[in-house]
């Protein structure tokens, strides 16, 4: 039950785009088409799950008996590159329609600042492994929904009369504001 | 005179959120009052021109092939001190940026810099350009931070000039995308207008 109301609260409630500000760079970029948000949805969702148990690991088991914890910034940045380029290279290998649906999403990751903030969180909020894979999934999915979302709005909105200015980013941010504003209303639900 | 063009760079004309639209990550998490944004620009301003310079200094120690692995390890050298600097001294600031601040790290401003500028440029230019760019950043950010202040708490830099509350919605997670999205539609209208 509790591990229910995690992944509700963390895929409805603290939408880690639209409330907590994580990963817009790529929300705002690959959300034109729905097929690429999807691709790029489940690469996330993949990534953030293995670098969150490949951060937890390394801090728990590195960092604290060495009682060097404030390097987890530059030690968890280079854990996620190089977790990165081995499941790069692994799917390259083992499944190559995989490799070609999500291979070109997975470069772009590494700098997609909700895994790092997801792998800090988790160290934040002293969850243990178990529940911080799981907070880390949720989050995951929660990026995913609101990525495909917005894709499908911004598909729609191809077809419309949009003022000169606003065309690009300023009605991507604008579309996003409202969305924000729905999912403000899952607040009461955990 | 180059220098000074350098400098002003990052202002208006390639301003790197509201022109190029890059770090809107801290942009809209951390601008709910004016105070907090200036706060974040300046860290991400001292990030910017401490790993420029280094890496203008390095770039012919540097490999080619590990040049990324390498810039982000001096970048995360750099947030490391920012991080520790700040809990220390703006323990009330530290709490509010919060995540924000290891997360400059992945803000694609810095990294942007060191692979477009400072691996090509002079140690001096560099510095310029990390301080243009990342006052650049701390205006964007400042008057962004103004704008959601004003309106949603009816009030400037913590000095209130309305009785009770304002339109809360600005200092939330909605109101955030929207005053971006305006304020960018208005520079673009700017930029268009000046080419013209």
């Amino acid at each position: 039950m509790e591990y229910i109301l995690l992944i509700i609260s963390a895929v409805l409630v603290n939408n880690v785009v639209l409330a907590q500000f994580l990963g817009i760079c790529p929300f705002l970029g690959v959300s034109n088409k729905v097929g690429t948000a999807m691709g790029m949805a489940g690469a996330v969702v993949f990534v953030i799950v293995l670098a969150t148990m490949a951060t937890y690991l390394v801090y728990t088991y590195v960092l604290v008996p060495l009682g060097i914890e404030f390097m987890e910034t530059i030690t968890f940045i280079l854990v996620i590159a190089f977790l990165v380029q081995m499941v790069e290279i692994i799917l390259k290998k083992i499944s190559r329609p995989l490799y070609q649906a999500l291979g070109i999403f997975l470069p772009l990751i590494t700098t997609n600042c909700a895994v790092l903030g997801v792998a800090l969180l988790v160290i934040q909020k002293d969850y243990n492994l178990v529940t911080g894979i799981i907070y880390g999934g949720g989050t995951a999915i929660g990026f995913g929904l609101a990525l495909v979302i917005l894709a499908g709005i911004r598909e729609q909105m191809a077809l419309v009369n949009i003022p000169k200015g606003m065309q690009g980013v300023p009605i991507s941010l604008i579309t996003a504001s409202i969305l924000a504003l729905a999912f403000m209303g899952f607040a009461g639900l955990v | 005179m180059s220098q000074l063009k350098n400098f002003t760079n990052g202002f208006l004309r390639e301003n790197p959120i509201l022109v190029l639209v890059l770090g809107t990550c801290p942009t809209l998490a951390t601008t709910s009052s004016a105070i907090n944004g200036m706060g974040m620009g300046l860290a991400t301003t001292f990030v910017l021109i401490g790993s420029n310079v280094f890496i203008s200094l390095l770039k012919d120690v540097i490999p080619d092939k590990v040049r990324i692995p390498a810039f982000i390890v001096v970048i995360a050298t750099f947030v490391t001190i920012v991080d520790l600097v700040m809990q220390a001294y703006v323990p009330a600031l530290y709490a509010t940026l919060g995540i924000f601040i290891p997360l400059i790290v992945v803000n694609c401003i810095v990294l942007g810099r060191a692979e477009a500028y400072a691996s090509k440029n002079t140690v001096w230019s560099s510095f310029v350009d990390g301080a243009g760019m990342g006052l650049g950043f701390t205006m964007a950010l400042g008057v962004l931070g103004t704008i959601r202040e004003i309106l949603g708490s009816g009030s400037i830099f913590g000095f209130k000039f309305i009785d009770g509350d304002g339109i809360l919605v600005f200092i939330l997670a909605p109101g955030a995308f929207m005053a971006l999205g305006y304020l960018i539609a208005v520079v673009n209208r700017i930029n268009k207008a000046n080419k013209a």
